[in-house]
């Protein structure tokens, strides 16, 4: 990737999913790391279930705070149908990191349409590397329900040339102390998912 | 050292660094976090919500009139509110520097209009600034309260929802405090608006337009880049960005203050392109002024008119095309996820027990609007903040027979209190038979929880006064007062009726606090199950839209099972336990936890 490169992280869900923490990390690391920053995203009626999307771009320098539709580099999905919902954003080059998560919308719990089927194999017909990752399993695992969020930050570091100790310090400043080492654990795990 | 801020964050930090002395804001997306981060990060500042944006503008005058450095900060739709006093502020003039930071909703994330503020600025004939950035909304922050005293105006920051809920880097620097000694001044001649002195007044405000005009000529924060002259765009705020981003080597008239506009600096950068193009959301704004000038201009053509653009909105505008290679999309029908009302809301409860009395609600805007969408749909109107209580009560006056016993009113307590007790007034006043209810949740929940008057807090969580809304009614005049827990759906729900039946005006006040909020809780966060053997599969319960309930279909009964299209579960991890659902379940299916 040439230095003028810029990165292109789309990262979405559904409220409530810690997508707003996950991408301010992530802005702030690669500010740290000393990128040019800017990131959005769409909060209003986040808390209410609503479906959210946050893209943080970073580069020597960086103009518009959204992405392009077609030229998103990662495409991170915490939720299954969330990952079709923006998938035109991905450019032909893209990654997909996808939680194995469904979070049932409205029109589905009440029986009016049902939750599309085979969705993940759907994705990895487009995009064949597609990363797939059961967040709530690896969250349960080191005890903690609540830092999927983090532990697919560490997925998505792996693929950024923003070192592991730069996030580390972002998650210390941005935490509460009772919280941090959770987070590490959580990042640290989402890195071993990825090898290399 | 540069910190990572959102336009809301360093409109914070700019009053802080700016010297501003006062802030008032009623909550409104995209623009409440301003007014938070003041609370919460800048003691130096007074600040505080006010009942709606016309207070907030009118405490933002006084404070400038005693020579502080003011702002008044609100969503676009506010300004329609704050209109009155902002109108003839142009006339008075300040003393101190008057900021009125208003946050534009193009594509309208979360609004009912996606009105363009800039037309006020040219209505009331005051600057209007625009940032393109985070470091640039602290910048013109500052520049605002320098051009209001220097010009002796208020002036206008038009932030947006991809400017103020966008991230990017800040310079921070320490406060410095306004020029101007603040004390009691008396100056009729300027501050009290007879006619005598107003007429005096609108020549100063005609001649201040000609002199901002020159100002603007100079302001460095309209800048014209000169790139390939085979195209030349004028854009500001978050358009410039998005121009930038797709066509970098073209000629730019970046425009910092949008009104009013640079003449000169524009002809020039015009006969210096070949063809001229506005880049701007919504209204023809600037297209419109350049026409204006004589100057050949090409933009809504290629831009529209509705909804906000986008980098590859804006370079299709320009280019004709996109040129990203997008994967494409997954032909698969995408299930829609709007927003809905939370678990345990007690929204949902009121909402349930109105259902049954088959009722005409108007109702207006909070999170009790969602009560429009399916599979509730119970809200008839949403027009602004407090209209629903006038408009019930013209529906029931107008129609007489055809609407008796079935016109209801819904509004909020937040929205109560901002802009629901002059139409209560109205209907004490003029009577009728509507019903209001008052849905209490003790909160502003749709913006995030801010505290109001009826709440007992402040901004920065000290204690103050409780407006008591009973007792505001009893003074109206309404002799049909019920204050109702709207939990007790089956209790609500004959009480609703009754109130229908009452040939005058009665208010009820279905009071529970946000299942949200942690103080005041009285839901359980015990959750309800269902007995899927009892269970008749009649979707009553599902029919509240509450996300805790599932409906689990059953395409073929297993040989010996009752005959039903499927049952209902309760998912425990999102049941709070406030029983609207086993208050609605016929069969007694759903069982309290132990």
């Amino acid at each position: 990737m040439s230095n003028n490169k810029v990165y292109n992280i789309l990262i979405v869900g559904v409220g409530g999913q810690g997508i707003i923490l996950a991408s301010d990390v992530l802005g702030k690391a690669a500010a740290l790391h000393g990128y040019d920053v800017k990131k959005n995203e769409i909060h209003g009626m986040a808390q209410r279930g609503g479906s959210v999307s946050s893209h943080v771009r970073f580069g020597k320098s960086v103009s518009s705070p959204i992405i392009k539709m077609g030229e998103a580099d990662v495409l991170l999905s915490f939720e299954q149908i969330e990952t079709l919902r923006y998938f035109p954003y991905l450019s032909v080059d893209g990654k997909v990191i996808l939680n194995d998560a469904k979070i049932l919308p409205p029109v589905v719990f009440t029986g009016k349409q049902d939750y599309p089927a085979g969705v993940i194999e759907k994705v990895k017909a487009k995009v064949p590397d597609t990363l797939v990752v059961d967040g709530n399993a690896v969250a349960s695992r080191i005890g903690n329900p609540r830092v999927v969020n983090v532990i697919f930050l560490g997925v998505l570091s792996k693929y950024l040339d923003i070192p592991a100790q730069v996030y580390e310090q972002v998650l210390k400043d941005s935490l509460k102390p009772k919280l941090v080492d959770i987070n590490l654990r959580a990042f640290h795990e989402g890195r071993s998912l990825v090898k290399g | 050292m540069k910190e990572l801020l959102s336009g809301n964050e360093a409109i914070a930090r700019g009053a802080y660094e700016y010297g501003v002395r006062l802030a008032s804001a009623y909550p409104g997306t995209p623009s409440t976090e301003i007014l938070e981060y003041i609370g919460d990060r800048y003691p130096e500042i007074k600040a505080g919500w006010a009942p709606n944006e016309k207070v907030a503008v009118e405490v933002a005058a006084g404070a400038c009139y005693g020579g502080s450095r003011a702002m008044a900060i609100m969503k676009h739709v506010g300004l329609n509110v704050a209109a009155d006093p902002f109108m003839t502020l142009s006339y008075t003039g300040v003393n101190g520097g008057l900021v009125i930071v208003v946050c534009d909703d193009p594509e309208m994330h979360s609004s009912q209009n996606e009105q363009d503020s800039r037309n006020y600025a040219k209505f009331a004939k005051v600057p209007c600034l625009e940032p393109s950035d985070s470091q640039e909304a602290k910048d013109l922050l500052g520049e605002g309260l320098r051009i209001s005293e220097e010009f002796d105006t208020p002036v206008l920051l038009r932030s947006m929802t991809r400017i103020s809920h966008s991230m990017s880097l800040v310079e921070t620097k320490k406060r410095m405090e306004g020029p101007k000694e603040p004390g009691l001044k008396k100056d009729p001649m300027k501050f009290v608006m007879l006619p005598a002195m107003a007429r005096k007044r609108h020549p100063v405000v005609e001649q201040r337009l000609v002199e901002l005009k020159a100002f603007s000529e100079t302001f460095p924060y309209n800048q014209i880049v000169m790139g390939d002259p085979s195209i030349g765009i004028i854009a500001s705020g978050v358009n410039y960005q998005y121009a930038r981003e797709v066509m970098p080597e073209a000629s730019f008239l970046k425009l910092g203050m949008v009104w009013p506009l640079p003449e000169k600096m524009i002809k020039d950068f015009a006969s210096r392109v070949k063809k001229l193009v506005v880049i701007e959301d919504l209204d023809p704004f600037i297209e419109d002024a350049v026409r204006l000038m004589g100057v050949e201009v090409e933009g809504k053509e290629r831009t529209g008119y509705c909804g906000e653009l986008s980098p590859e909105k804006v370079e299709i505008a320009l280019k004709g095309a996109s040129s990203a290679r997008s994967v494409g999309a997954i032909d698969v029908e995408i299930p829609m996820r709007p927003p809905n009302m939370c678990p345990g809301c007690p929204h949902r409860a009121t909402f349930t027990a109105l259902k049954k009395n088959k009722v005409y609600v108007a109702g207006d805007i909070g999170c009790y609007t969602l009560g429009a969408l399916p599979p509730l749909g119970m809200l008839d109107h949403c027009l602004c903040m407090g209209a629903g209580i006038g408009i019930a009560a013209g529906l029931d006056r107008s129609l007489g027979e055809l609407a008796r016993g079935k016109a209801v009113a819904v509004i909020g307590d937040s929205t109560f209190f901002h802009s629901g007790m002059t139409p209560l007034l109205e209907l004490a006043y003029n009577g009728g038979s509507t019903t209001v209810i008052i849905m209490d949740n003790r909160t502003t929940a749709m913006t995030g929880a801010q505290p109001h008057p009826g709440t007992g807090y402040t901004l920065r969580h000290e204690p103050t006064i409780t407006a008591n809304i009973e007792k505001l009614a009893e003074s109206f005049g309404f002799r049909r007062i019920k204050t109702v827990n709207p939990y007790k759906v089956k209790e609500l729900e004959k009480i609703v009726s009754e109130e229908l039946e009452a040939n005058e005006p009665s208010l009820i006040i279905s009071r529970a606090p946000c299942a949200l909020l942690k103080t005041g809780r009285i839901l359980p966060d015990k959750p309800y199950s269902i007995d899927k053997d009892v269970c008749t599969g009649c979707k009553t319960c599902i029919n509240t839209g509450c996300p805790a309930l599932e409906f689990v279909k059953i395409d073929k009964p297993a040989e010996g099972e009752k005959k039903r299209k499927g049952y209902s579960r309760i998912n425990p991890s999102l049941c709070v336990g406030c029983g609207t659902c086993f208050e609605v379940c016929k069969f007694d299916a759903i069982k309290e936890a132990s």
